[in-house]
């Protein structure tokens, strides 16, 4: 009989990495079904194409590192950065932005740095970074109205798939408009919030309909936390910094988009609870969680508010993921025993 | 329970699946005797014990086979009666699978006892309860007991606590690991025993109180506890406290941080804040050592495991081979019973799945240590899939119980960052193992800690080797250095001795050395006289000099010196008298020298004539020498060309050497004396020639002892008729070039 | 004109004020080093065997401040040469075979006693002086200061003295780092069919 002779621990809990990664993807069910509910099939469609892309650009990145491709495609990080990537971009973009942006993020902002668990800046929003400032007007533009807005039928699958692949002009004037944020954000000097708030964007509930998108992807990131997948750290502070922010600043509603519309518009939910809560990027320690999450309610709200782009989910979480490396270091927990937490390195300390 | 105890709760931890009613259907059984018992020397932390017994040698149960060695150790105890067949090394149940030395016993079957009585009674004390501490903790070493919770530290150092005083005892009844039963089931069967041992360890301690932590998934233990405190009327100082069951709630520090909200400090020990903790297991040893005087040669051990039949507590003797106690409980290997479940290996664990170490055979004794036997199928624990890479998840940080930072951790010792590993308190992680017990990516962590642990102590151990080795180096270096300047000096003071004793020779030569200054003046005394006095001349000359510097610094300061304004005329007297002094002296120099100047001329112009004259005998030296080289040079060709004229010429050639000899002593002695007279023309200049010149005598006679030697040897070879003649002649015929070439050195010295 | 000389001055200004910040900070957190001769002489594994040709490491250390290659230590090998590259902030080069190879295993000196003749070259050649012994005395290694050196090796004129590898015990062993899944995975192994498997019939 052979004996096995491994280092203890000789069980293990029922946590898997592939396991997790599946969970989370289940989790932006909601949010996926709400978006298609509104806006049409299109962010289906991305979803699809940009999963699609981000498993074969994983895939060939492996076989050319010679790594065993299915042992890592198993892992289903690719998955979900294709996924997320497909929820955040504008639904009726066109199929190469979709394209472009997930192989970007997984060939350069992952596999480049070292593939799974290497990357310092979450995939997702780098590959959305990119196509945001390389390709302004079609990812300002493309965003599906929703039918609450344009008051008549949702688009068809058939027009939608002409829209994104072909990118007729007509059919994509008549189903696209500007985002909520968007419109607030540059109607607001002219009008009051009073006379804003009438508009056919905002229409529905709150903001037609992204409001309910909002919520769906808070329910799936509140499973999440009763999943114990995330902590309630980064969500928890990065919108409580954002109310906040909102609060001091932006109380005057005819001067500034109000608190509403911060948490329930644009990418906020998704943001929080799904893309600032990618553990590789992000900030390890319990209190380091806290400002990373903090940090990037702050740096939304200010180029939300003053910076040139309505939504700011990307550039928020990838300025701080420069900072988490940084944070981590001076957020160390007090090991048990010790008097003190270490903050950073000491002067003797070899870099 | 009598106190109400406030409960705190230590951060991070897991709840992995118990598994431990398996084990507890039954009660403590005892194992058939095995055939042998294999008892490891080093079953404690600390040094090894020396084993005190010899193989054929017959042992009772009980009865000391090895003692221990130094204070942190522990002895070792027959656990039967029987014969030692072997001392010898065996694998030692111990991660790395390395062997040791064992003391291999015979079982007699007879299990007849030492003489063994309680501690009470071997002192004569009436009451038991004045027994010194010093007493007991003898008692605690003698029967070599150690800590039984796993870690097999000795009982007794730990119960020195030496200044720290300790309020309060705890004994560790938790029990965290999955699938252990053993300090349950011995808790449930013999808790009298175990408030027994409490007694003892709160009279060695003085401590306060005593609180017994057991997790609160053993109610029938916590019961039987309580039930023995009431027995024994110790309800007041014992309390029996359930703590809420979560994995490492059985870890010393985690147990202490539980029941007193205390922490131990980083690399400290438990005595520093007033507690000293103790396994149930311990306690009920040391009640058996103190009340009965039994050693510790058994324990309690679970086997458990889907391959078991028999899922239970056994009382093992130590030194009960594995596999002898897994044959006693039914083991199945699995392959016996699937067909396709035997191509994967399957693990034998001692100690529990979270902190146990996976056994490399099952021929291995149960040890102190050994709580638990657990032989798991694949299916049942299932082992680590191919590790995936590290997300970040942070689920480690959450289930550490030392609050350290696991990932941070694990990539500092993937990348063999130690240094930073430290820095970020590595040596804080207790290994529980619930860091890998979460990973979602199945990342080995324990594992990495482990090897960087143990890197960072080889690391340490050999910078302190390096160091001390640079210490070694440095004091042998200083030392040689001051053996050098020693030898230095010394020998500078034998030239210096030697040329004293060469100059007293001369003195002492001339019959008339009495000779006053008056007749210095006078040209027919003799030149060495002459010499001799002038050194003295120039000694007082150099002495008067000196005074005469002394004298002036002391005028100059005495003359800015308000206070020695009346010193001023009295030195600058001195100083005129000083000088006067000079000027006597120089000027019976300056005669001395002309005198000397004269008899030199003298016995220049006296020399023609006499054979003895240096000149002449130098002549007759370098002659001498002149035909001793042609005689070893004949000898040489003689040699080469193999004639047997060799020995002739050798005997020549030793002659000729005689006379070398003779000739150069002859002018030695004359020469030393014209040298003298050199002296006295140069003073002390000279003084350096004469020592060159002796050296290079000194060096010509050792030459010429070389050459004698050379010679020797080449004859000695020649008789034997070896092929180093040619070697040997050659080296002869160096050493005579060097010795002319000496000689020649002598010579213009000689003149000088 | 008045521009220009308001340029100047605020930019002579400036560069004073920073000039006074730099130095003030130069003095005041100034890190205190040691001398890069014992920096140097910290990384050297201290065998003192003089295989770099110099009589010991100190001197070794001082040669490499002076400019010397750092690849002269075998004893050291590949490590010490990477450390102190890492130090001078130089390449690190492959260790100069002309002074010898680095050894597998750490070795230690061992004299055969009953063959010892007690002729104390050994004694006079260890640089560490761990080795024991008076003429006509058996010698013998104190084991825990030997530096594996091999210096006494060839002045022993008997050939009595073994250079032994040091040996792995409960001591001194600890686990291996565990091999990453990706090599694992690379090598077409699992765990169970890796070296860790003991074989043993029950």
């Amino acid at each position: 009989m052979a004996l096995l002779t491994l280092s203890s621990p000789h069980t293990h809990g029922s946590n898997r990495t592939s396991r997790i990664m599946l969970t989370v993807a289940l989790a932006t069910l909601p949010g996926l079904f709400a978006l298609s509910w509104f806006f049409g099939y299109g962010t289906l469609i991305n979803v699809i194409l940009a999963i699609a892309t981000a498993l074969a650009s994983e895939a060939l990145v492996l076989k050319a590192r010679k790594y065993p491709v299915s042992f890592f495609l198993k892992d289903n990080t690719a998955l979900v950065t294709g996924l997320l990537l497909g929820l955040a971009l504008p639904p009726l973009a066109p199929w190469w932005i979709t394209v472009l942006a997930t192989s970007f993020a997984v060939v350069f902002a992952k596999q480049l740095y070292g593939g799974m668990g290497n990357n310092p800046f979450n995939p997702a929003m780098v590959g959305y970074a990119l196509v945001l400032i390389s390709f302004p007007v079609q990812m300002t533009t493309n965003w599906a109205m929703s039918f609450q807005v344009s008051g008549t039928e949702l688009i068809s699958i058939t027009d939608t798939l002409k829209v994104i692949f072909t990118g007729a002009k007509e059919l994509t004037d008549a189903y696209t408009g500007a985002t909520p944020l968007d419109e607030y954000k540059h109607l607001i000097s002219k009008e009051t919030s009073d006379q804003l708030l009438q508009r056919d964007t905002f229409s529905g509930w709150l903001n037609g309909g992204w409001e309910w998108v909002n919520l769906a992807f808070l329910a799936g990131g509140l499973f999440l936390m009763i999943k114990r997948i995330i902590t309630w750290h980064i969500p928890v502070s990065m919108l409580l910094a954002l109310a906040l922010c909102s609060l001091v600043f932006g109380w005057d509603e005819d001067l500034y988009t109000p608190l509403s519309l911060h948490l329930l518009s644009g990418a906020t939910m998704l943001g929080a609870f799904f893309i600032a809560t990618d553990p590789v990027s992000a900030s390890t320690t319990p209190r380091g969680k806290l400002i990373y999450g903090a940090g990037i309610g702050i740096f939304l709200y200010i180029i939300r508010t003053w910076g040139a782009y309505p939504d700011a989910i990307a550039f928020a979480v990838l300025l701080m993921n420069f900072a988490a490396p940084f944070i981590d270091a001076y957020t160390q927990p007090r090991t048990y025993g010790h008097d003190k937490p270490r903050r950073g390195l000491k002067p003797g300390d070899k870099s | 329970m009598t106190h109400l105890i406030q409960l705190h709760e230590f951060d991070g931890g897991i709840h992995p699946p118990e598994n431990k009613l398996q084990s507890t259907g039954r009660g403590i059984k005892k194992p058939p005797m095995p055939n042998e018992l294999v008892l490891p020397i080093h079953q404690h932390i600390g040094a090894p014990a020396d084993p005190v017994v010899a193989v054929g040698d017959t042992v009772l149960k009980g009865q000391t086979i090895a003692q221990p060695h130094g204070y942190v150790s522990a002895p070792l105890h027959a656990p039967t009666s029987g014969t030692v067949i072997a001392i010898e090394d065996r694998v030692v149940p111990h991660a790395s699978g390395l062997t040791e030395l064992s003391i291999v016993i015979k079982p007699d079957r007879q299990d007849s006892w030492i003489e063994h009585q309680s501690l009470c009674a071997e002192l004569g004390l009436d009451d038991c309860d004045d027994i010194p501490a010093d007493a007991l903790i003898a008692r605690i070493r003698d029967c070599g007991i150690a800590g039984m919770g796993g870690a097999g530290f000795p009982t007794a150092v730990k119960l020195n606590t030496g200044k720290y005083t300790i309020d309060t005892l705890i004994l560790n009844g938790a029990e965290c690991e999955p699938y252990i039963t053993a300090d349950d089931m011995l808790m449930r069967e013999r808790a009298v025993g175990i408030i027994r041992g409490a007694q003892i360890l709160l009279q060695i301690l003085k401590a306060e109180r005593c609180l017994i932590g057991v997790e609160d998934n053993k109610p029938e233990a916590i019961a039987a506890l309580e039930a023995a405190l009431l027995e024994l009327h110790e309800e007041h100082h014992i309390d029996v406290v359930t703590i809420p069951t979560k994995y490492p709630s059985g870890g010393e520090k985690q147990l202490i941080q539980i029941l007193t909200g205390k922490e131990v400090p980083s690399g400290g020990i438990p005595a520093q804040v007033g507690i000293v903790c103790q396994n149930v297991g311990t306690a009920l040893a040391i009640a058996e050592a103190v009340d009965e005087g039994k050693p510790l040669i058994s324990r309690i051990t679970t086997v458990t495991g889907d391959t078991i039949v028999d899922k239970g507590n056994w009382d093992v003797l130590l030194g009960t081979p594995v596999s002898h106690l897994l044959k006693a409980s039914g083991y199945q290997a699995p392959g016996k019973r699937k067909i396709f479940s035997n191509k994967k290996p399957t693990r034998i664990i001692m100690g529990g799945p979270m902190m146990g170490f996976a056994l490399p055979t099952t021929e291995l004794p149960v040890v102190k240590t050994t709580n638990c036997i657990l032989a798991p199928t694949n299916k049942e624990l299932p082992a680590n899939d191919i590790a995936m890479a590290c997300i970040r998840c942070g689920m480690c940080a959450d289930a550490c119980p030392a609050d350290l930072l696991p990932q941070q951790l694990y990539w500092f010792s993937k990348a063999e960052e130690l240094d930073k590993a430290e820095q970020h308190n590595l040596f804080d992680c207790i290994e529980c193992g619930a860091c890998s017990y979460v990973c979602p990516s199945e990342i080995p962590l324990v594992q990495y800690y482990r090897h960087s642990k143990g890197a960072i102590r080889e690391e340490r151990a050999t910078y302190q080797k390096a160091e001390q080795a640079r210490e070694r180096f440095e004091a042998r270096i200083a030392r040689q250095e001051r053996e050098q300047a020693e030898k230095d000096a010394k020998r500078k003071a034998r030239a210096e001795a030697a040329a004293k004793a060469q100059e007293a020779k001369k003195s002492a030569a001339p019959t008339n050395s009495a000779a006053d200054k008056a007749s210095i003046s006078t040209s027919t005394v003799q030149a060495a006289t002459n010499s001799a006095d002038l050194e003295k001349l120039q000694k007082q000359l150099t002495g008067a000099q000196a005074a005469l510097v002394k004298t002036k610094e002391k005028l100059e300061a005495a003359q800015n010196d308000p206070d020695q304004a009346d010193k001023v005329a009295l030195f600058e007297g001195a100083l005129a008298k000083t000088q006067d002094k000079i000027k006597k002296i120089a000027i019976d120099m300056a005669a001395a020298k002309k005198a000397a100047k004269t008899s030199t001329t003298e016995a220049g112009v006296s020399d023609k004539g006499d054979p003895n004259s240096p000149e002449r005998l130098k002549k007759k030296w370098d002659t001498a020498h002149a035909r001793l080289e042609t005689a070893s040079k004949r000898l040489t060709e003689a040699q080469e060309q193999g004639l047997d004229t060799v020995e002739l010429l050798t005997q020549g050639l030793e002659k000729q050497k005689a006379r070398v000899e003779e000739a150069k002593a002859a002018y030695e002695a004359v020469s030393s004396s014209t040298k003298n007279s050199s002296v006295a023309e140069v003073s002390t200049d000279d003084l350096n020639k004469e020592n060159a010149n002796d050296e290079l005598n000194r060096k010509i006679r050792a030459q010429q002892d070389r050459v004698a030697k050379a010679n020797e040897r080449l004859e000695m070879a020649k008789a034997e008729g070896l092929d180093t003649v040619d070697a040997l002649t050659k080296a002869h015929t160096k050493q005579l070039e060097k010795l002319a070439g000496l000689e020649a050195q002598l010579t213009p010295a000689g003149e000088a | 004109m008045s521009t220009i000389i308001i340029a100047v001055v605020v930019l002579s200004v400036l560069a004073l004020v920073f000039g006074a910040l730099l130095g003030f900070a130069s003095v005041r957190f100034k890190v205190e080093g040691n001398p890069i001769v014992d920096q140097i002489n910290d990384v050297l594994p201290q065998t003192q065997c003089g295989q770099c040709g110099y009589p010991g490491c100190k001197p070794y250390a001082e040669a490499i401040a002076g400019g010397e290659k750092i690849n002269k230590c075998p004893p050291g090998g590949e490590g010490t040469i990477q450390s102190l590259a890492d130090l001078l902030g130089v390449e690190p080069e492959p260790l100069d075979a002309e002074h010898g190879a680095e050894k597998a295993v750490p070795t230690v000196a061992y004299i055969r006693e009953d063959e010892c003749i007690g002729c104390t070259k050994c004694i006079q050649a260890c640089p560490v002086d761990a080795i024991l012994g008076a003429a006509k005395q058996m010698h013998t290694v104190i084991v825990d200061e030997c530096t594996g050196c091999d210096l006494c090796v060839e002045p022993c004129p008997v050939d009595c003295i073994d250079m032994i590898p040091v040996g792995v015990d409960r001591n001194n062993w600890y686990w291996q780092a565990p091999k990453t899944g990706a090599a694992l995975i690379a090598t077409d192994r699992q765990p169970s069919a890796s070296t860790l498997v003991a074989e043993e019939h029950v």
